[in-house]
């Protein structure tokens, strides 16, 4: 027995001459899709980058291409019908940031949750209760427009601490949470409003305070608001906060996996509240950059049924990964800025609107492919 | 001769519902040496190293680090103390960077403002950290230590897993399982590893299924059986069979094996 048990141990005798390189960790040069692949996964946000200046430059180009004839000097003004930009002027540049001012909010609170493994299909609702609160609070109570502002913030919040803790604590699944969540929030949304639209006429006469995100600042023809200003700050001190900060990290592992992440000494259940509580207090400020985009306060604005689609549209297009842990959330910004030009491009050149539909389904697809593409990076 | 335990369990419990996993264990590991622990499978290893690790709280017993009663309630209380556990699964996020998954929890931010005020991490200070102590283990030429853990090979994430608890355990380091994943070539070199992090006088718990690695590198041998030490041995006393044996009951370990 003992003669075997050696020979049984001496099984790696052979390994001294084996080749003594175990764990290196080589660059050396691939073909260009591999070096690409690693680039993107590097890079998440990179692909809806590209897509965003290709499908400008596109429609700039399909829609524009009359003036841009005159001004190469390859056909005169007189034979052209249009000779002035309609796309490429800083008008309709910045009217796409306005347009998308909503959903860009909506879909960097949606990407924090995505990012943690989760769905929040209650962002929209959330947002347009939280306006309600705004206005009702200051029309019905006759609370300052300031403080009811900062309840509907708080409220928001308070909404993302029962969802956060209903995932975190109770363990419940966050598509059901958030799917129980919208139809609560929505319902008591029309219950609370008795469904009241608060008019901007006397919104602007009594409280301008509430439209404050909608006040413009021109620059030439660019009009920026301040909800635009607000949802490109917003979304530079998140991406800081998401790649620089030990939450951030935290983030990231416990969308990676969570077993993974405690054992190495993350607190989940914190983790997950704080990015439930952040994603329902970013859902009520939508609601001030709604109150400043649509002028009134409506209990049935098309945000609280569709929203949570349009965010996770933006998401996804952004190149965030609805597994979680993967993304950039500047991907969302860039995802709902690609919306926005296929919206107002495909209209200005005239085509039926459901193209929009039919290309950014075409768009979600194609974005989910390439994801699952970038997440086969391999040695 | 009488040592202090620098980790110690003394009649231990734990029952999940009508089953004892643990039953009146006691369990002794040493300064400076390698502690292997070996068993069938539901003999109840992994909750006896839980239960001196943090991950599971025992019913009754009591754990000492150093002499001191020590009262574990997570594995976070237990490396706050300087007990590293590598998991078989190794606890580590695919998509973050090597540097990342180091500091998981334990991050280090920049000093003065951008720190206090706006909490940055000093990405710089943990890939230079993070990289040294690879390097000091002599584990490997990474070129890149700003790459997703998933991109690595077996060999290199358990190498990772094992340089991040060498980095941070101060007195003693758990590895569940080790080589269980890996190829004969990975095996050794991670074997290597512990034998590199021992001559720094940190002593290490090694829970494996193999003999041939367990004999190789373990100066002592606890043996379990049935929820509870059955014995300890000394490798170069005993075969690998009779560990067999006693550990599957085939046979009755010698008296002076048994622990008082």
């Amino acid at each position: 027995m003992s003669e075997s048990g050696s020979k049984g141990q001496d099984y790696e005798a052979s390994l001294a001459a084996a080749d003594s390189k175990v764990a290196e960790f080589d660059d050396e040069q691939r073909g260009f899709v591999h070096r690409l692949q690693h680039f993107l996964h590097s890079n998440p946000s990179m692909v809806p980058l590209i897509v965003l200046v290709l499908s400008t430059i596109g429609f700039g180009l399909w829609i524009d291409w009359e003036p841009i004839q005159v001004r190469m000097g390859w056909a005169a003004l007189e034979d052209v019908s249009n000779g002035r930009f309609r796309f490429f002027n800083s008008f309709t540049l910045t009217l796409i940031l306005q347009q998308v001012a909503i959903v860009g909010v909506l879909a960097l609170a949606q990407t924090l949750i995505i990012l943690t493994a989760g769905i929040d299909l209650s962002v929209g609702a959330i947002a347009v209760l939280c306006s309600v609160i705004m206005g009702q609070f200051t029309f019905r109570y006759g609370i300052p427009p300031f403080v009811s502002v900062m309840i509907g913030l708080v409220f928001g919040t308070a909404i993302g601490a029962v969802s956060g803790w209903l995932v975190s604590r109770v363990k419940l699944p966050p598509f059901i949470v958030t799917l129980g969540m919208w139809q609560i929030v929505l319902a008591a949304n029309y219950l609370y409003s008795a469904n009241e639209t608060i008019r901007s006429q006397d919104i602007e006469a009594q409280a301008p305070f509430l439209q404050l995100m909608g006040y413009k600042m021109k620059l030439g023809g660019a009009t920026l608001t301040l909800g635009v200003v607000s949802m490109l700050v917003l979304a530079l001190v998140l991406a800081y906060a998401l790649r620089s900060t030990a939450w951030g990290r935290h983030v990231y592992a416990v969308g990676d996996d969570p077993e993974a992440a405690e054992l190495a000494g993350v607190n989940v259940h914190r983790t997950l509240m704080s990015v439930y509580m952040l994603a329902g207090l970013i859902c009520a400020f939508t609601a001030w950059v709604m109150i400043g985009r649509f002028g009134s306060v409506s209990p049935s604005a098309t945000t609280g049924v569709i929203g949570n689609i349009q965010a996770i549209t933006a998401v996804v297009i952004g190149g965030i990964s609805l597994f979680g842990g993967r993304g950039s959330i500047l991907g969302a910004l860039f995802g709902a800025l690609i919306v926005g030009v296929f919206e107002l491009g495909l209209r200005m050149s005239g085509a039926d609107p459901q193209w929009t539909f039919l290309l950014i389904g075409v768009l979600i697809i194609g974005a989910v492919a390439v994801d699952q593409w970038i997440r086969k990076v391999s040695v | 001769m009488e040592r202090t335990p620098i980790l110690q369990g003394k009649n231990l419990v734990k029952r999940y519902g009508k089953v004892t996993a643990l039953d009146h264990c006691d369990f002794e590991l040493y300064p400076g040496e390698i502690l292997a622990v070996i068993g069938d499978n539901g003999a109840g290893k992994s909750t006896l190293i839980k239960a001196v690790s943090g991950a599971v709280v025992p019913d009754e017993g009591e754990v000492f680090l150093d002499g001191q009663r020590v009262d574990f309630n997570s594995p976070i209380d237990a490396r706050e103390k300087g007990i590293e556990t590598v998991y078989q699964t190794l606890a580590m996020s695919p998509a973050l960077s090597i540097a990342d998954n180091m500091f998981m929890g334990r991050e280090i931010r920049k000093k003065g403002l951008m720190g206090k005020v706006f909490r940055q991490l000093d990405k710089a200070e943990m890939e230079r950290l993070a990289r040294d102590k690879l390097n000091d283990l002599g584990l490997m030429t990474i070129q890149n230590i700003r790459q997703a853990v998933e991109t690595l090979s077996g060999g290199q994430r358990q190498g990772v897993a094992v340089a991040r608890a060498a980095a941070f355990g101060s007195k003693v380091i758990i590895l569940d399982e080790p080589t269980a994943a890996l190829g004969v070539k990975e095996s050794r070199k991670v074997l290597e590893l512990i034998q590199d992090v021992k001559s720094r006088g940190i002593p290490i718990v090694l829970i494996s299924h193999n003999m041939p690695h367990v004999f190789e590198i373990a100066d002592r041998i606890h043996i379990h059986r049935l929820g509870k030490r059955l014995c300890v041995i000394d490798p170069k006393a005993f075969s690998m069979n009779d560990a067999v044996a006693f550990m599957t009951g085939a046979a009755e370990p010698p008296p002076e094996t048994i622990p008082a």
